[in-house]
């Protein structure tokens, strides 16, 4: 229906919702992000108690050790919502999918050195149980998380592992043409191979802890911040040597993804830090340990794709995280 | 490179996905996955989950990116346009608020609780369906709020939905509900909203609000209820593979989802009973009755599907037969509440016009001219007088649905039904039946209620005085609530209607 306005008081009686007035302090035109990201969590009145956490409220700040005056602080700085979230992994994908396709059209995963792929076969295809157990993590956290904000990041980035082990997985049906015997080889290493089961262990304790917060900075922070760099940047330079071009334009997803997902990540630690001491030493002792972890369950696998390089490979790259958590506060 | 094997849609699904999971060795199993035995389901087998639809995340990020796309599209025009000018009548606006109120939460809610049975359980079949529903419905939710934003600039009731959610006594009937789902374990978690609610009871929820947008002029609601319906397409398919997958398990999971099914259908149905109201008196343009609503998505689709579940040895859910004799009563009884404590609701009641009361007598031919009609006439006589009625005594409310107790006995529609247990010398009271067995069953669980009028007599809701309650709502008083005749909502709207008839006279 086209209605003639004229003569019609079309004043906007409010701006925005009362919720997010109060948070800013005026009744001012929200963004998109600040209405679908603020205050939609429940806070107060729950009915029942979980059956299966009786101890514990519904939604309940006392899930992780970390205590924030205000849970809203975690302002994601890539301001995602689920549409610009979904458009942009959308948009990424399409560059994915184009290499794909040429990099099939041409066969030209038949150029790179048969004893790479071999090596890439082991090191890359398990990193999709890597990225599901990433993705469970991740999933707890907007489980247990308090606070709409946080939440909602952890959902993405959940669901990126989960887009990045599937991506994975493609790769390794492209490898064999799609029968999926490299899959269920890659399986096989990573439940038995002895250079993958530090990382095992490491995934498999991360899941039997129980505050949120410390699986974010283990999961997000400090596992990631050794096993990203080390297989998407690290052997992949290497595998540049060996004609592993193809392999770098399959993977390309990931190094983006990383970069992006660690805005969210450094946000997130930096503001618990600078809340209070008390959090600040809780991540900080969390970090430690579970980037210590991390450094030394690869080392096993960084050895076997690197050979005697291996070691100084994770060394460097454990230094490079070490400044990146210095700049977020985080104590050594 | 060896040639390329063809794949089906199936077996790639199942390469990219299968074999993502693994038995933990380092941690036990039990260590890990803590939450998802204790309710007593038996699963042999994880496998046999039949994935209900074969959605990769790359698939997902492409079909949901490009919905998204469409739908932003339609919420930035209905801004530009002020497509709050297209609806049927200012009235019609007080279905959204009850939407952004009690619908919108539960949405929020269901994506983490999802999230909560996609960490949850063992199988990563269903832990996929679990993390894609979570995520659809963090779209709900977001899409809602960003689509009722608009209507939030010009209309009452929809400015402090969240706060109110957690606060308000009615809507602690949607919140006391989705409360007891996601308290309870993973299966039943699954049993109740997945099967029960989105699966059985899903068209008696979103035909009326969806339809009564498209018959009100609401464009926007249409959009986001018609692009979220692809999504629920999905969860539908999920509720009923999660009802087979168990039963098909072990048959000692029988008695359990029986109990499940007999609960939740009861628990969703009084809940409906609310946009059972709004379907009967809220819309300016009639989509169907309530009643037909019920005979034709419940009896008729819900008769088939128990048919078709008795091969497994579930029955019809119990107590349908009631739901059957109230069918021609409780949205009646409903607005009759509502009308009653309007002062105190956050959307408004209003006399019922004739040609109203034609519909609904010619819909309710059994009740509305001898039970209903001569109240909303008294209501009339009296707002004439400058005595519109207002309740001011607070209602006793049922322990498990939380509505007031109004409704009446299943064979005896003037008489309200009480029913009544007692636990640790102590007297809970109930709307029905049905209620008081759900209560009787985990009586622990729901002697936890937080039942708004306890907590108003106990101080616990921002003072002694109606008002004291009220600004604790955050209600804007003679704004949010009481009756729409004398409403700041209703002066705007005579204003923009009076300058319509002048611009359209002008032509
Ligand atoms: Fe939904
Ligand atoms: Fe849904
Ligand atoms: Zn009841």
């Amino acid at each position: 229906m086209n209605i003639d306005i004229q003569g019609l008081t079309l004043e906007p009686r409010r701006q925005t919702y009362s919720h997010i007035a109060r948070r800013f302090g005026a009744d001012r035109p929200a963004s998109r992000y600040e209405e679908a990201s603020y205050d939609v969590q429940a806070t107060t009145n729950f009915h029942h108690r979980p059956l299966y956490q009786p101890e514990f409220q519904i939604f309940d700040p006392r899930r992780t050790k970390i205590v924030m005056a205000d849970w809203y602080k975690f302002r994601d700085p890539r301001q995602l919502y689920y549409g610009t979230y979904n458009m942009s992994r959308a948009a990424m994908l399409q560059a994915i999918d184009k290499n794909f396709d040429f990099i099939e059209e041409r066969a030209m995963l038949a150029n790179v050195e048969p004893a790479w792929l071999e090596k890439v076969k082991e090191y890359l295809i398990p990193m999709r149980h890597y990225e599901w157990g990433a993705n469970a993590n991740n999933q707890l956290i907007t489980d247990w998380g308090y606070g709409t904000q946080i939440t909602s990041a952890s959902a993405f980035c959940g669901a990126d592992r989960l887009g990045m082990a599937q991506i994975i997985s493609r790769i390794g049906l492209a490898i064999d043409g799609n029968t999926g015997d490299t899959l269920q080889a890659g399986r096989n290493l990573w439940l038995n191979a002895s250079y993958w089961q530090g990382v095992r262990k490491m995934v498999e304790d991360s899941f039997v802890e129980a505050d949120w917060f410390q699986t974010l900075v283990a999961q997000d922070l400090a596992m990631d911040g050794v096993m990203h760099p080390l297989v998407f940047a690290r052997f992949d330079a290497e595998g540049q040597k060996h004609n592993g071009v193809p392999l770098s334009m399959l993977s390309e997803f990931m190094s983006e993804w990383y970069a992006d997902n660690a805005r969210w990540v450094d946000a997130v630690v930096k503001t618990a830090i600078a809340e209070s001491d008390a959090n600040a030493q809780l991540v900080s002792a969390w970090f430690a340990a579970w980037a210590g972890r991390a450094a030394e369950a690869a080392r096993p696998l960084a050895e076997h794709v690197l050979g005697a390089a291996g070691k100084s490979a994770v060394e460097e790259i454990a230094d490079k995280l070490m400044t990146r958590a210095a700049g977020l506060g985080i104590k050594a | 490179m060896p040639a390329t094997k063809k794949l089906g849609l199936k077996q790639k699904y199942a390469l990219m996905t299968r074999g993502l999971d693994w038995e933990t060795t380092y941690q036990p199993m039990e260590k890990v996955f803590p939450y998802d035995q204790f309710e007593g389901i038996k699963v042999k087998n994880w496998d046999a989950w039949e994935d209900p639809f074969r959605l990769t995340m790359d698939a997902y990020w492409k079909i949901q990116a490009e919905k998204e796309r469409k739908l932003y599209a339609v919420i930035d025009s209905i801004s530009q346009n002020n497509a709050q000018l297209g609806i049927t009548d200012a009235r019609y606006i007080n279905a959204v608020k009850i939407f952004i109120q009690g619908v919108t939460p539960l949405e929020y809610q269901a994506h983490r609780h999802f999230a909560h049975v996609a960490r949850h359980l063992r199988g990563v079949g269903p832990r996929i369906a679990a993390q894609m529903q979570s995520l659809d419905e963090l779209r709900h939710a977001q899409t809602q709020i960003h689509t009722i934003s608009h209507y939030n600039k010009f209309f009452d009731g929809m400015h402090d939905w969240q706060h109110m959610h957690d606060r308000v006594w009615y809507l602690s009937v949607p919140k006391s509900f989705f409360d007891d789902a996601v308290t309870a374990g993973p299966f039943e978690f699954l049993t109740a909203i997945s099967f029960s609610f989105e699966y059985v009871l899903t068209n008696l929820l979103f035909v009326p609000f969806m339809s009564g947008a498209a018959y009100n002029g609401d464009l926007a609601t249409v959009t986001f209820g018609f692009s979220a319906q692809s999504d629920e397409s999905r969860h539908m398919t999920l509720g009923l593979e999660v009802v087979k997958f168990i039963l098909e398990q072990d048959e000692a999971n029988l008695p359990i989802v029986q109990r499940w099914i007999d609960k939740w259908f009861w628990r969703g149905y009084r809940l409906l009973s609310l946009v059972g109201m709004m379907m009967d008196y809220m819309l300016p343009k009639k989509v169907m009755s309530w009643a037909e609503a019920w005979e034709m998505y419940y009896e008729e689709q819900g008769g088939a599907l128990f048919a078709d579940l008795g091969r497994y040895g579930i029955r019809p859910p119990k107590h349908e037969d009631v739901a059957r004799k109230e069918k021609d009563r409780i949205s009646h009884e409903v607005w009759a509440i509502f009308y009653n404590y309007t002062h105190a609701a956050a959307f408004h009641t209003w006399d019922i016009d004739d040609e109203h009361m034609r519909w609904l007598s010619e819909k309710y031919p059994k009740t509305f001219d001898q039970l209903y009609r001569p109240r909303l006439l008294m209501w009339r006589d009296m707002a004439r007088a400058g005595k519109r009625f207002y309740n001011n005594a607070l209602p006793q409310l049922c322990n498990l649905c939380q509505i007031p107790m109004a409704f009446t006995e299943p064979d005896d529609p003037t008489t309200i039904c009480f029913r009544s247990s007692e636990l640790g010398g102590d007297r809970y009271h109930f709307c029905s039946d049905g209620c008081k067995e759900i209560f009787d069953q985990e009586p622990e669980k729901f002697v936890q209620s937080w039942l708004p009028v306890h907590q108003i007599f106990q101080g616990n809701c921002g003072g002694a005085s109606v008002e004291d309650v009220l600004k604790w709502y955050h209600l804007n008083l003679g704004a949010d609530n009481l009756d729409y005749a004398g409403s700041p909502e209703q002066k705007m709207w005579d204003q923009w209607m009076a300058g319509r008839h002048v611009a359209q006279a002008a032509e």
